[in-house]
């Protein structure tokens, strides 16, 4: 059942939320061991946030739009006096003493926290096998990954553990678990989503956006937890926008352009089957009354190459804290700098360690202009073409990911091949801009495909009503 | 800027130029970059939230009332207030919540502007910017230092104050000079209710640039940055120590390094902290979680608007009421006793006689005196109703309980003596003494003040140091032509 259908049982008194928590607990129980989405259960803690929606319905006071509606959390979100490990040995035992902003929405949206899920460690990665504490599986086929870094909260969805997850999108990384998993996922415009509370990996990249099976509960999701923060300085100063009343405007007179670069032809590795799909939403959306042409947006094949040098750089910094003074792991050492050595050494995994070492160099005294000054420039390329191109076309079109999901294991040899899964994503992120993911049909394996529609900065309405016509398209295909 | 001129040559032949790096903590309720108190002391740990303590998930933002502050102290330092950047500066310290540092890089909040010294010369400010502190270690063991401590305590209390450091440019000649500077500053400070200025609590921290060169070289000689300075006292003894460390370098036909080096107090000398290959590549970059500061214009100019008199401004006003040059005027503003001064000046006081008072006379403040009382007392004074010593003593009254110094003068038996009572009494010591009148009379200059000193300490024991010296003088000196 979807989240809004859930909701509305449990508002109406038709269900209590103590019944839809526990029959989704019941299905973690069968499936996860066999999946691993999530980190930690919540299972207590779960059914007493569901008792208290129950009580406020029979209190007769308003339980909030996700009233009684499962939720997953990836486990890079701050939850008071529960632990948040970004699936990191690092940041062992720490309790935070204070929820997201994200979370505390949820909380007063009546929606229910049953898990933190699982993810590459600080959410690098595209696969969820950089985590600490195992690889989580695609629910739809356990020999493949689930994509990453928020494949917990992707596989979650899947799985059915829980109508709604939320991810972190840095480079693609709810996008594209989103694609390979057949679900819904949406990296809203930077500043949308408050990130008070969601653990930094690259702060200017970073945003906080939801996983849902469906469009329109992706849309009821970003309503609870979007609009203005002011612990966040960067939120911008704007409620959330309305977007499930937009949901059957349709496209028609719509303008869409399909980003030549980033759709096969121009773009190597870009698989076959991933490109038909592509080609038949773009041929749906035509036939749904928009106007769609294949266009360019040059400077997005840089993307990737400014992408792996700004987050490394911002991450660099950010996760410079975790040096065992104040939380966490501490490998004692003699000295207070062995000690931050030893804890770093032995708390961190070699990607966290790989991209920390990129962003230190990049950083350094003599290379800062080359490598960061100069990935900004592309950065501000890009986000000139965008405008550009939004000249003339309301939404733009690519594929989400190169590919479907990939077997466990198969990319880990090689950080460049794994890299190259965010080539379509990492754009959006560095424009600040909105995109989601929809599922659309599968590919030669028989496993989902996902195609991305992007949209100019808070053109989250827009980008909604086209998802809603892919959506009722993809399953009739 | 022409410091040249008169500063003191620390050795022979040898210049010594100084640059200094202030920090001040900025007197705001909150921290810098969230809601936790701004609160000198406490226990440990107590003045702390997620932001202070750089938790993870945890975001700055930028408290208003720091940037007003900022604001204030660039426009009281003639700066250009510009829209300003915040940027990382990563390195790793135990007392730092985030390891690394908000600061401003490229972009700071005040560009270039000048302080004046209260001898009326100008030195450049570079810039002055916004930045947060960082907490305090305690290393137990291993005397003291990190390295070989034991365990090594930190209290976050002051992580996240926010600082002003203000970056003066190399314009100063001489200790002297660098500890009128810091005065100057703290006063300025001080003034615009920007920071407290205690250098003893380290809410003022100075950093100072030492480089030497032969008198009349244009280039600057290779400097070093000494810390750990923390009291004017010790400024001064740093600067004398390190200018002659280095000119015995040179002398002895060696380098000076870049170093930077750590002043110690008990041992009245430098020693290296780190060489400049040692020195720390801060990776300065942008702070993604913070946007520019680009106050208006209108913010700016109200605050302006609303900026008290400056200690400049001060000396100014109170030199042109006492037709004095402003170095004159610089004791009474930095007492404080200026409004007092200009007041009793605009009453008809004698301005070089209130300035001698406010200067001798005042030093541990006016008490109860007030403009009205101050101008009366001074008016006697110079009247010839009460000799100095008596007004002198008249003041330390009106200090201690206010009153009208007629009052207060008849009270204390001070009667003006009639002149002519004072001439009968110079008679007849003449009279009494002809031995010594007569070497006043016929002695040379230094013969003839001696004995003038004799006639008045004799006035002045008959009197019991009521009469007035000038006077005695007078009549001696008639009687001597006659």
């Amino acid at each position: 059942m979807s989240a809004r259908g859930l909701a509305a049982a449990v508002r109406s008194g038709e269900r209590s939320a103590r019944s839809v928590v526990d029959e989704h607990l019941e299905t973690i129980r069968s499936g996860e061991p066999e999946i691993h989405a999530f980190n930690l259960v919540l299972a207590d803690e779960a059914l007493a946030a569901a008792d208290e929606v129950d009580r406020r319905v029979a209190a007769g006071e308003d339980p909030g739009p996700l009233a009684g509606v499962p939720v997953a959390l990836k486990d890079n979100l701050c939850t008071r006096g529960v632990p948040t490990t970004c699936s990191s040995r690092i940041l062992e035992g720490w309790l935070p003493p204070y929820d997201a902003t994200v979370v505390e929405r949820l909380a007063a949206a009546g929606a229910v926290v049953v898990g933190k899920t699982n993810l590459d460690e600080f959410a690098m990665g595209s696969s969820t096998e950089n985590s600490a504490f195992g690889v989580t599986r695609n629910p739809l086929d356990l020999t493949r990954v689930p994509g990453g870094s928020s494949g917990g909260s992707a596989a979650a969805v899947a799985a059915g553990f829980a109508p709604l997850a939320l991810g972190s999108d840095t480079g693609g990384s709810i996008r594209q678990p989103a694609a390979l998993c057949g679900v819904v996922g949406v990296k809203p415009t930077y500043g949308a989503v408050s990130r008070y509370g969601l653990v930094a990996f690259a702060s200017s990249l970073d945003q906080i956006g939801p996983f849902a099976r469906t469009v329109s509960d992706a849309a009821l999701l970003l309503e609870a937890i979007g609009g203005h923060d002011p612990r966040d300085s960067t939120s911008i100063p704007e409620p959330a926008a309305s977007l499930t009343e937009v949901l059957d405007r349709g496209v028609e007179g719509l303008r869409i352009g399909v980003i030549e670069e980033l759709s096969g032809d121009g773009l190597e590795g870009i698989a076959d089957d991933v490109r038909s799909r592509l080609g038949e939403a773009a041929s749906a959306l035509d036939e749904a009354g928009a106007t769609v042409e294949t266009t360019s947006v040059p400077s997005t094949v840089y993307g990737l190459s400014a992408y792996y040098v700004i987050a490394p750089a911002e991450a660099s910094s950010n996760l410079a804290r975790y040096d065992g003074v104040r939380y966490g792991l501490r490998v004692d050492a003699p000295n207070a700098g062995d000690m931050n050595t030893a804890t770093r050494t032995a708390g961190f995994g070699d990607e966290v360690k790989r991209r920390i070492m990129l962003g230190t160099y990049a950083l350094s005294a003599g290379y800062y202009d080359a490598y960061y000054g100069k990935s900004q420039k592309v950065r501000t390329l890009i986000v000139q073409d965008f405008a550009r191109a939004y000249e003339e076309f309301d939404l733009l079109l690519c594929p989400t990911a190169p590919t479907t999901a990939f077997p466990i294991g198969e990319k880990t040899a090689d950080p460049m091949t794994m890299y190259l899964n965010d080539v379509c994503t990492i754009p959006s992120n560095l424009a600040g801009h909105p995109a989601m993911s929809v599922p659309f049909g599968v590919g030669d394996d028989g496993m989902p495909v996902g195609v991305q529609i992007l949209a100019p900065a808070m053109g989250e309405p827009t980008m909604f009503q086209a998802a809603a016509v892919l959506e009722a398209a993809g399953s009739g295909s | 800027m022409n410091a040249e001129a008169t500063a003191p040559e620390v050795v022979p032949g040898w210049e010594t130029v100084i640059g200094l790096e202030v920090h001040a903590e900025l007197a705001t309720a909150t921290k810098l970059f969230s809601s936790a108190p701004n609160r000198f002391g406490g226990q440990p740990n107590t003045n702390v939230d997620p932001v202070s303590l750089g938790l993870p998930g945890s975001l700055p933002v930028l408290n208003e009332q720091a940037v007003e502050l900022a604001i204030r102290v660039g426009l009281a330092l003639n700066c250009q207030v510009q829209r300003s950047v915040f940027a990382r500066k990563n390195y790793f310290y135990p007392d730092m919540p985030k390891d690394f540092q908000i600061s401003q890089y490229d972009l700071p909040i005040n560009g270039e502007g000048w302080l004046e010294l209260p001898d009326g010369r100008r030195v450049g400010i570079e810039r002055a910017h916004l930045e947060e502190d960082t907490g305090k270690s305690t290393h137990v063991g291993g005397g003291g230092r990190i390295h070989e401590a034991g365990y090594s305590l930190v209290d976050y209390n002051r992580a996240g104050v926010p600082l002003i450091e203000i970056v003066g440019a190399p314009d100063l000649r001489s200790a002297e000079e660098a500890r009128s500077y810091v005065g100057e500053l703290r006063a300025i400070l001080v003034a615009i209710g920007a920071s407290d200025g205690k250098m003893e609590e380290g809410s003022m921290r100075v950093d100072c640039n030492v480089s030497v060169r032969p008198v009349g070289q244009a280039e600057f000689g290779t400097r070093c940055e000494i810390k750990n300075i923390n009291s004017l006292r010790s400024l001064g003894r740093a600067i004398g120590y390190e200018a002659r460390r280095q000119v015995d370098l040179i002398t002895a036909g060696e380098r000076v390094e870049q170093q930077t080096r750590h002043w110690n107090e008990d041992e009245g000398r430098t020693h290296k902290l780190r060489s400049k290959e040692e020195a720390y590549d801060y990776r300065y970059f942008p702070e993604p979680d913070l946007v520019p500061v680009a106050p208006s214009d209108e913010w700016i100019d109200a605050i302006r608007a609303a900026l008290p008199m400056l200690p400049r401004e001060r000396r100014l006003r109170l030199a042109e009421a006492a037709s004095v040059d402003t170095e004159a005027a610089a004791l009474t503003v930095e007492r404080g006793l200026d409004d007092l001064a200009v007041d009793a000046i605009a009453e008809g006081a004698a301005g070089p006689r209130v300035l001698v008072h406010a200067e001798n006379n005042l030093a541990d403040g006016a008490g109860r005196l007030d403009a009205a009382s101050f101008a009366a007392l001074v008016k006697m004074e110079t009247g010839g109703d009460l000799t100095a010593t008596q007004a002198k003593t008249v003041l330390s009254t009106l200090v201690a309980d206010g009153g009208d110094p007629a009052i207060v003068a008849t009270d204390l038996g001070f009667e003006a003596m009639e002149i002519g009572e004072m001439e009968a009494l110079v008679d007849r010591l003449i009279a009494e003494h002809p031995d010594d009148w007569a070497a006043f009379t016929s002695g040379d200059e230094q013969e003839r003040k001696k004995k003038s000193g004799f006639f008045v300490g004799q006035v002045m024991k008959a009197t019991s140091g009521q009469a007035d010296g000038r006077a005695v003088n007078e009549i001696l000196a008639r009687r001597a032509g006659a």
